[in-house]
C-alpha cells in the first residue's frame, strides 16, 4: 500500500517536471511577450528594457532553473498585463472555480449513480429506455452548447435565473469567498453548475448501469435474494459498491475534463474563476499565468489521480490484500 | 455484396433501430456537407455576396424571413443554412483526419509495444496514464492557445498529440491478449516472421475494438473542434464552423434572435448523436458477452 503510493508519488513528481519543460519550452518560442509589453511601435531600446527587467535575455535553461526554483517556492512571477504576482491572481480566483466544480461533480455523482441504478433495476422499462437515450443524448452535448441553451431556456424565456458572475458572495476564511451561503449566490451557481455536470452526468450514468446490470447477474446476488434480505441491502450494499468500482475510476480520470470544460463554463457565464482567468491570459499571451495555471492544475489533478487511486484500493479487497 | 447483405450481422444491425437512424443521420448530413457548394443557397465566405441589409433575418416561416434564406441570417448577412452546411465540411474533415491519423499512429505504437515490450512499453503506458488524467481537451485547449495559429491543419495536429495513445492502449491491450494463442505459434512454426505475424494476424483480430473506439473518437473530435472555435482558439474567423457561428450566435441570445444558434447546435448535435448510436450498436456487437444477454 505505502510502496504504491511512493511509487504513484515518484511518477507524478517525474510527470510535473515534464509538464513544466513542456510549459517553459513551448513558452520561449511562442508569442511574443516583448511586443506585447513594450508596445507595437516601441524602439529597439525600449524593447531591451523590457527583455531584461523581464529576464528574458539570459539563456534558456538558467531561466528553466530559475523558473523551477521559483516555482517551488510558490513564485511564478508577475503578471505581463497587469504586473502583479501571478499566484495570488490565481489563488483569488480558484475558489470559484473549486466551488463550480465541486457543485458539478456532486449533481453529477448523485445523479448520475442514482439514475444508473434506477434503470439497471429495470432495464427493459419505457421510461428507463428514454433516461438511457436521454444519456446518449447528454454525452453527445458539447458543454458550450447546453450553457447557452439553459440560458435561453432559463433566463431569457423564463427569466428567473441569473446568467451572469457568482452573485453574492461572503468571505468564509482568509481569501476564500463563498457563493454557497447566500441565497442570490446559490441562484447565480445553478446553471453553471448544471452545465458542467450533465456531460459527467451521462457518463456517470451509462457506466453505473453497465457495472449494476454485470453486478446483479452474479450468484452471490442471487444467494442475498435467497436469504431473504431486503431490496435496499441487496441492491445498495452488494451489488452498487462492486459495481462504483469502475464508475470512481473514471470519475477520477474525469477530473482533467472537468477542469478543461470548466474553462468553457467560466467563459460563458462570466465566472471569476482561474478558468476564464486562463482564457483571458491565453488572449493576451500573458506567459506567466498560462505556466501557473498548468503547473498548479498539473499538482491538483495528480492529487486528485493518487487519492483515486488510493480510494481505489480501498473499496476493493480483491487489490488490497494483493 | 450478396452475402453481406445475408449475413447474421447485416441482419442485426438492419433490426437494430438505433444504428440505423444513427447511419441515416450520418449519411444525409455527410451527403449534405460534401455537396455544400453545389446545394447551399449562398457561399457564406464570398464576401461580394454578403449584403449587410440581409443581417439578422429569422427563419423564413416568421414574420420578417425572406427567400431564400430558409432558416435565416446571421450579423453579417450570412444565410445560417449554407454556413451549417460548410461548417459541416470543418467537422467531418476534422473527425476523419484526427481518427485515420491518430488511428494509423496509435495502432502501429500499440502494435509495436505489445508486441515487443521494454522500453517503448513502459514509455507508451506511463505517457497514457498522464494524457489520461490531463484530457485531451484540456491539452488541446493549451496547445493551440499558446500556439496562436488557427486552422483546421493545427486543430488536427493538437488532437491527435494525445489522441492517438487512446488507440495504442487499446491495441497493445488487444496484442497481449492473442500473443499466446496457438495460432499464432502455428504461424511462428511455418516461418511467418515477426512483420507478418503482427500486421497479418494480430492485427486483423484486433480490429473490432479499434473501430469502437474510432467511432466514439469521431464524434469527440467533432465536439472538440466546436468547442474550441468556440472558445477562438480553433478555426480563423474566415473560415466556416459550428462552433464559431454558436459563439457569434451566442451575442445575439438576449435580443431573441435564437436561430443563430439552434440551427448550428442541432447540426452538431445530430452529427455527434448520429456517430454515438453507431458506436453504441457496434460496442453491443462486438462485445459477446452483452450481446447473449439480448438473446435470452
Amino acid at each position: 500500500m505505502y510502496k504504491c503510493i511512493i511509487t504513484r508519488l515518484t511518477q507524478g513528481i517525474f510527470v510535473l517536471l515534464i509538464v513544466s519543460f513542456v510549459c517553459f519550452a513551448i513558452f520561449q518560442y511562442f508569442g511574443d511577450p516583448v511586443l506585447t509589453l513594450a508596445g507595437r511601435y516601441a524602439t529597439q531600446e525600449q524593447q531591451q528594457q523590457v527583455r531584461v527587467k523581464m529576464g528574458l535575455d539570459k539563456p534558456f535553461y538558467v531561466q528553466y532553473a530559475i523558473f523551477l526554483k521559483n516555482a517551488l517556492h510558490g513564485d511564478f512571477g508577475l503578471s505581463y498585463v497587469s504586473q502583479t504576482p501571478v499566484i495570488s491572481l490565481i489563488f483569488e480566483r480558484l475558489p470559484a472555480s473549486i466551488e463550480l466544480s465541486i457543485s458539478a461533480m456532486f449533481i453529477a455523482l448523485i445523479l448520475g449513480i442514482g439514475l444508473g441504478v434506477i434503470v439497471s433495476l429495470n432495464p427493459r422499462n419505457y421510461i428507463n429506455r428514454l433516461i438511457m437515450t436521454g444519456s446518449l443524448l447528454g454525452i453527445s452535448l458539447p458543454t458550450f452548447l447546453i450553457g447557452i441553451l439553459l440560458i435561453m431556456i432559463f433566463s431569457v424565456k423564463l427569466g428567473f435565473l441569473p446568467t451572469f458572475g457568482r452573485g453574492n458572495v461572503i468571505k468564509l476564511i482568509g481569501n476564500w469567498r463563498t457563493g454557497f451561503l447566500t441565497f442570490n449566490g446559490f441562484k447565480h451557481l445553478i446553471l453553471p453548475a448544471f452545465t458542467l455536470g450533465i456531460y459527467q452526468l451521462a457518463v456517470l450514468l451509462r457506466l453505473t448501469r453497465g457495472g449494476m446490470l454485470e453486478v446483479l447477474r452474479e450468484d452471490y446476488i442471487r444467494t442475498a435474494w435467497a436469504k431473504g434480505l431486503p431490496a435496499n441491502i441487496v441492491i445498495f450494499k452488494h451489488a452498487l459498491r462492486n459495481a462504483l468500482i469502475p464508475v470512481i475510476t473514471m470519475a477520477g480520470l474525469q477530473f482533467g475534463e472537468l477542469i478543461a470544460f470548466s474553462i468553457v463554463t467560466e467563459s460563458i457565464f462570466q465566472w471569476p474563476g482561474a478558468g476564464n482567468l486562463l482564457l483571458t491570459a491565453v488572449y493576451e499571451t500573458d506567459h506567466p499565468v498560462i505556466v501557473a495555471y498548468v503547473m498548479i492544475t498539473s499538482v491538483l489533478i495528480l492529487c486528485v489521480n493518487l487519492f483515486v487511486d488510493i480510494l481505489y484500493r480501498f473499496i476493493n479487497p480483491k487489490i488490497r490484500y494483493e | 455484396m450478396i452475402k453481406i447483405f445475408k449475413s447474421k450481422i447485416f441482419k442485426r444491425y438492419i433490426t437494430d433501430l438505433p444504428a440505423v437512424t444513427g447511419s441515416l443521420i450520418l449519411i444525409i448530413v455527410l451527403t449534405a456537407a460534401v455537396f455544400a457548394p453545389l446545394i447551399a443557397p449562398q457561399n457564406p465566405y464570398d464576401m461580394k455576396g454578403l449584403y449587410l441589409e440581409n443581417s439578422l433575418l429569422p427563419p423564413i416561416w416568421m414574420e420578417g424571413g425572406e427567400v431564400p434564406f430558409i432558416l435565416g441570417t446571421d450579423d453579417q448577412g450570412r444565410d445560417i443554412l449554407s454556413t451549417i452546411l460548410y461548417g459541416c465540411r470543418t467537422s467531418f474533415t476534422v473527425g476523419f483526419s484526427v481518427i485515420v491519423l491518430a488511428g494509423l499512429i496509435g495502432v502501429t505504437i500499440g502494435l509495436l509495444a505489445g508486441f515487443y515490450r521494454g522500453l517503448l512499453d513502459t514509455i507508451t503506458m506511463r505517457l497514457a496514464d498522464a494524457i489520461f488524467s490531463f484530457s485531451t481537451t484540456l491539452i488541446a485547449m493549451l496547445f493551440l492557445g499558446v500556439l496562436k495559429k488557427h486552422g483546421i491543419t493545427t486543430i488536427i495536429l493538437a488532437i491527435i498529440i494525445t489522441d492517438w495513445i487512446r488507440y495504442a492502449r487499446t491495441m497493445r491491450g488487444s496484442v497481449l491478449g492473442v500473443k499466446e494463442e496457438d495460432y499464432i505459434s502455428a504461424a511462428r512454426a511455418i516461418g511467418a516472421n515477426d512483420f507478418q505475424i503482427m500486421f497479418k494476424h494480430i492485427l486483423i483480430n484486433a480490429i473490432p475494438p479499434i473501430l469502437i473506439i474510432a467511432a466514439v473518437d469521431f464524434g469527440a473530435a467533432v465536439m472538440l473542434e466546436a468547442t474550441l472555435s468556440f472558445l477562438g482558439v480553433g478555426v480563423p474567423v474566415n473560415e466556416p464552423s459550428l462552433g464559431m457561428m454558436i459563439s457569434t450566435g451566442k451575442n445575439y441570445i438576449y435580443a431573441g434572435k435564437w436561430w443563430l444558434v439552434v440551427f448550428p447546435g442541432a447540426a452538431l448535435v445530430l452529427i455527434v448523436f448520429g456517430i454515438n448510436l453507431v458506436a453504441d450498436w457496434l460496442r453491443e456487437e462486438i462485445n459477446p458477452k452483452i450481446r447473449k444477454r439480448k438473446v435470452e
